[in-house]
């Protein structure tokens, strides 16, 4: 496992103790550590709002603002948005994007992320290079409310082609969330978060390209063990591996990292 | 990020108990003797191939991976009324497969006709040392008296009982084949009235831990999710009720053996995981 | 073909024709064809799932009609509904004990582990007649009176010393045999539904090969899907000659002798 550079492009605050931000990542870090990831991208505050309010998305940012600074070598922060809220938004993509250290948008189940809410979001985003996450799933179950799906991330990519856009979580159901994301380029399947399925990653390799598959874990509310194995588990090629673990994520982070003259 | 509210409070308790035996010394433990995997399967998952769903291929990445034992259900289980052939196909598998690494657990539907001749059959004529029950594919609830039925015959047998809480993330369920998890609350009373009964649960996303605490239950990790949850786990159940298990070829094998480096565990913890649980129930 | 057949069960439908004996020809012309040399038939023309006794006795009739004209072809069953237990009883006597009758046709009028069914069994059984009893286990439900495999075992577990064939073996046959296998005096005849591969290997597996029983349903289900049960399955020849015939001269016999009906 060590022969491979692990970059983790979805991260979480929770399931480690801690009272505090800074009290968290270090916690978080010490099980990195014995998986020899690297660097971690961290999203989201102590706080489960599904539908944050400015004031709330405020907090959640400062909170991963804090964190990271305590852990700068190992961790980026991804800034928090809410698109009910668009000049909120704009302004925290200013404050902590622009003007702060943090190098990608999170966004999560507030709308449904093909609304036209998110066009000026994400046109500010890739004005300054951040990359665009978005949670997707598709429940049987039925979605929340505000949950995307793939096809609601096809959608928003095709109107935006030069953004970079994350389909975090690949749908869930990957087998329909590949094929989904499969004719937009421009979108990158983040395979973290649900069981270790497998054959998984074969088929998004397969279906996307090793270039366009990130590995991620939703650590710590999922170990980083099951998520990893989907990567190291995986029958594709070490060369596959290696882009999947680290180096398609620092690809897409590079533009960004290069503007604040941090050096990959 | 996506976990459901009732692990989300499984983990906060687990991290705040967790976190005061954390192990600061990073170094691997010395791995133990042997690594028996209690939950594998053999045949064909009915909505997809996985890698490795051909019984040779599995052995092959099981033996690469450092596993010596691997108790074996079967998928045609699940849906087949032909249970029987089902468990004739398992047991003729691991004979003829792995040189005595694969251990076959056949499993019984106290739904069908006649089901106590499935269980005579699995002792009697193919030798298992257990069986592997899959209630919610089979159309029972755990308060069924079949069910109880079915556990006290078992026990009589000394046959040990496996119970597959799931089989796949509700969420992502193929529309024609949802299937609910069944509901854990009857088993404590039923466990309790069947003395003698050895009951392990598998793909238990959230182990119940007031089952585990009595001792007569135990889970194994292929679901426990968040991080270092088997070190979580480990400081809120008794360690002989945890057991090794991977979920192959369903799941990447990987995912269990990683956990076992994610979590701090010492040299007991990491061999009572490992196998001598494992052993200990199989005895 | 190689084998001797004997049908277990038959009607006189899917064949033109006004009267049974006119319909019991063109039947007959059929099997010719695919090498059958002896049909059971049973029901008449009209079909009544709860028939009244004079519906019974006209469909008896018609049956024992079709009959006397192929006395070397065809035997008849005789139509009864447990909810009429003296037109039952009746018929019994009237068809098989003074007539040429040789078997017990029960269908859906009433779950035949009710105990309205006992004393026509055991006067079937004095008869030395098999009691035939369609059974099916249907996910869509069951018609109010029609009978699973499990109520069937009931009702032989109260009768061992009848003989009792499961018709369509249940429709569901991997249940259906499973659950009339303890019985010892249960035969599966598997009519009647489709020709899924793997019924009758099944039916051998778990029952014996002298448990199952050849019948077609005809002629709303063709000779050739039900006999592709037996000439198509991964069974001995051994097996399917007890199949295809032996099985059912076996338990016909006893009431044949009785008859004077040499084989």
């Amino acid at each position: 496992m060590t022969s491979f550079e692990i970059w983790d492009v979805h991260t979480h605050l929770t399931g480690v103790p801690g009272s505090t931000p800074e009290e968290r990542l270090p916690r978080l870090l010490e099980y990195a550590d014995r998986m020899g990831i690297a660097k971690l991208c961290v999203f989201l505050g102590f706080g489960r709002q599904y539908d944050p309010t400015p004031d709330q998305l405020r907090q959640h940012n400062d909170e991963v603002l804090r964190a990271v600074r305590r852990c700068p070598d190992r961790t980026f922060g991804f800034v928090y948005l809410n698109p009910k809220h668009t000049q909120a938004s704009l302004d925290e993509l200013n404050r902590c994007v622009r003007d702060g250290p943090m190098v990608g948008v999170k966004l999560w189940v507030a709308q449904h992320c093909n609304e036209p809410t998110l066009d000026p979001i994400v046109a500010r985003a890739t004005e300054l290079k951040a990359v665009v996450l978005q949670h997707t799933w598709l429940k049987i179950t039925g979605n929340l409310p505000g949950e995307s799906t793939p096809m609601d991330v096809a959608e928003l990519a095709a109107r935006h082609p030069r953004a970079t856009i994350i389909c975090a979580h690949t749908g869930g159901d990957w087998e329909r969330g590949i094929r989904a994301i499969r004719p937009h380029p421009n979108v990158y399947a983040d395979i973290d978060g649900g069981d270790p399925t497998s054959g998984y990653t074969e088929m998004a390799v397969r279906e996307l390209g090793a270039e366009r598959v990130l590995y991620g874990s939703d650590a710590g509310g999922r170990s980083f063990a099951s998520q990893l194995a989907k990567v190291l588990g995986a029958d594709i090629p070490n060369s596959a591996k290696r882009l999947v673990l680290a180096e398609n994520t620092k690809r897409i982070l590079k533009p960004i990292l290069r503007e604040k003259g941090i050096n990959v | 990020m996506n976990p459901e509210p009732s692990r989300r409070d499984f983990l906060k308790t687990a991290a705040v108990a967790a976190g005061a035996v954390l192990l600061r010394n990073a170094a691997a433990a010395k791995p133990a003797e042997g690594l028996i995997d209690t939950n594998v399967y053999l045949s064909h998952w009915p909505l997809r191939r996985l890698p490795c769903d051909e019984t040779a291929k599995l052995v092959t990445k099981l033996r690469a991976n450092g596993v010596t034992q691997a108790w074996a259900g079967s998928f045609d289980a699940l849906l087949y009324r032909d249970i029987a052939t089902a468990n004739a196909r398992l047991a003729e598998e691991c004979r003829r497969h792995g040189g005595g690494l694969l251990v076959p657990f056949g499993s019984v539907n106290p739904k069908l006709p006649d089901w106590e001749d499935d269980l005579r059959r699995c002792a009697e004529q193919h030798r298992m040392p257990g069986i592997r029950l899959h209630p919610n594919y089979h159309g029972y609830k755990l308060e069924d008296p079949d069910f109880a039925k079915l556990l006290r015959l078992a026990a009589k047998r000394g046959l040990l009982v496996q119970m597959a809480f799931i089989m796949e993330d509700r969420r992502m369920m193929h529309p024609l084949l949802q299937v609910e998890p069944p509901s854990l609350k009857p088993l404590a009373d039923v466990v309790k009235k069947t003395p003698g009964l050895r009951l392990e649960l598998l793909n238990c996303k959230v182990p119940p831990l007031d089952l585990l605490k009595t001792g007569d239950v135990c889970v194994e990790i292929a679901m426990l999710e968040g991080v270092g949850g088997v070190s979580k786990l480990l400081a809120q159940a008794p360690t002989e009720c945890v057991l090794f298990g991977s979920y192959a070829p369903m799941f990447y094998f990987e995912s269990a053996s990683l956990k076992l480096k994610e979590s701090p565990l010492n040299e007991e913890q990491l061999r009572a995981v490992r196998c001598a649980n494992a052993q200990r129930l199989l005895a | 073909m190689k084998f001797e057949i004997w049908d277990v069960h038959t009607h006189l439908a899917g064949v033109p024709g006004a009267t049974p004996e006119e319909r019991l020809e063109r039947l007959l012309e059929y099997a010719d064809r695919v090498g059958i040399a002896r049909l059971c038939v049973m029901m008449g023309m009209k079909w009544n799932y709860d028939p009244t006794p004079e519906f019974m006795r006209q469909s008896n009739d018609e049956v024992m009609r079709a009959v006397k004209r192929f006395p070397d072809r065809a035997f008849g069953f005789v139509y009864l509904n447990p909810k009429h237990t003296q037109a039952s009883l009746d018929e019994l006597n009237r068809c098989v004990r003074d007539g040429p009758m040789v078997g017990v046709k029960l269908w859906v009028a009433l779950h035949c582990n009710d105990a309205r069914l006992d004393p026509i069994v055991e006067r079937a059984t004095e008869l030395k007649t098999v009691v035939t009893q369609h059974c099916w286990l249907k996910i869509t439900g069951n018609l109010p009176g029609e009978s699973t495999p499990m109520d069937l075992a009931e009702l032989a577990a109260r009768h061992p010393k009848a003989t009792f064939s499961c018709i369509h073996t249940g429709g569901d046959w991997e249940r259906g045999i499973r659950a009339i296998r303890p019985y010892p005096n249960i035969y599966a005849d598997i009519n009647g539904g489709d020709p899924t591969a793997g019924i009758t290997e099944m039916a051998v597996r778990e029952l014996g090969a002298e448990r199952v029983l050849y019948g077609s349903d005809a002629g709303g289900r063709s000779f050739s899907s039900q006999l592709a049960k037996v000439l198509g399955a991964n069974i001995p020849d051994s097996a399917k000659r007890l199949i295809l015939a032996e099985n059912t001269k076996r338990i016909l016999q006893p009431i044949l002798r009785a008859k004077g009906i040499k084989l």
